[in-house]
């Protein structure tokens, strides 16, 4: 079950926890993957780690000629074109809506909403014409239930369920599925630096009683990249120990 | 009938999986050969590619039947 032989994905934000565990496991499943990422050492560490199942993209989804030409660029990295696009890359800039500047708003929208979007479009074409395709949209817990100080973040993310739905919708008929994938509280570098009032009150609502590992996102992304998902569309697979039920 | 013409009807017939008297130039993609809305989208990039023309989207808006795409792919490599 599971089997991803002979076919390629795209993982942008591979150099974060998530995208670093994504990676890796959709080239065990046997697809062979493309990191995209900003920081290009921890690309080639990541990559090496995989070894011959990995090449890498170099690239920043701030900058529009960056996200113009990525597909194109992971397609010939990996001599053909894409059968699945993982959306991971994300960014934030917490800040209390009363203070919340214009171009942080902007920074957050740009890249979590309309860079993933446009990756997603621009790797269409290869996919209706092989009538096969899987993108799968890293979103989040707070882009349905809201988080004070995430106004931009939580934008963004909702907006990504909604495009996820419409284009689900598009393209169904052509094989392609759209999905989403909304981690909870993951262990990452970014909430290791939470302090342990900070967990406590966290974990106080989460039924599972502890956070999620990265490993455990990435099972969600290979059960939506599968043929076995291949009736599985528009969804949102929440991933959040049971912290929010929707 | 031209080489143009007949390489449309080709795809037509192929793509849209209707019966080749069927594909007569005037015929309509969405009104007479059945397309959906996905399936212009999709003769329009066929189109482009087995003549290495690029067709703009408010060129390809306009192709509408058979005809329309013999024209404009005529006129554009002509």
């Amino acid at each position: 079950m599971f089997d991803l032989a002979g076919k390629t994905a795209l993982v942008t934000g591979a150099t974060g926890g998530i995208g670093g565990d994504i990676a890796k496991l959709l080239a065990s499943a046997g697809a062979k993957v493309a990191l995209s990422g900003t920081r290009a050492e921890r690309l080639q560490a990541v990559a090496a780690e995989i070894g011959k199942n990995a090449v890498v993209v170099p690239g920043n989804l701030s900058d529009p000629e960056s996200v113009a030409g990525l597909i194109k660029e992971a397609e010939e990295a990996l001599g053909g074109q894409l059968d699945i696009l993982v959306n991971n890359a994300g960014i934030t800039r917490d800040q209390l809506a009363m203070r919340l500047k214009d171009e942080d708003w902007q920074a957050v929208l740009d890249v979590n909403l309309t860079a993933a979007f446009k990756l997603a479009r621009n790797s269409l074409r290869g996919m209706m014409k092989r009538r096969h395709g899987r993108i799968i949209n890293i979103t989040s817990i707070v882009g349905v239930t809201g988080n004070p100080g995430q106004t931009n973040y939580s934008a963004a993310k909702a907006g990504m369920i909604g495009w996820s739905k419409s284009l689900a919708q598009e393209v169904a008929s052509r094989g392609i599925t759209v999905n989403c994938v909304a981690p909870g509280f993951i262990t990452t570098a970014m909430t290791d630096e939470l302090d342990d009032g900070q967990k406590e009150k966290l974990l106080a609502n989460i039924p599972a009683g502890r956070m999620g590992e990265s490993k455990e996102i990435a099972a969600a992304v290979l059960y939506l990249a599968s043929d076995e998902a291949a009736y599985v569309t528009g969804q949102t697979l929440h991933v959040n120990g049971g912290m929010a039920m929707i | 009938m031209s080489d143009v013409a007949d390489r449309v009807k080709k795809i037509v017939v192929e793509h849209l999986g209707v019966e080749e008297d069927k594909v007569t130039e005037n015929a309509s993609f969405i009104d007479d050969l059945g397309a959906d809305s996905l399936d212009t989208v999709e003769l329009v990039m066929a189109f482009e590619e087995e003549f290495g023309c690029e067709i703009p989207d408010d060129a390809a808006e306009k192709i509408l039947t058979v005809k329309d795409a013999i024209d404009f792919i005529e006129k554009a490599n002509g």
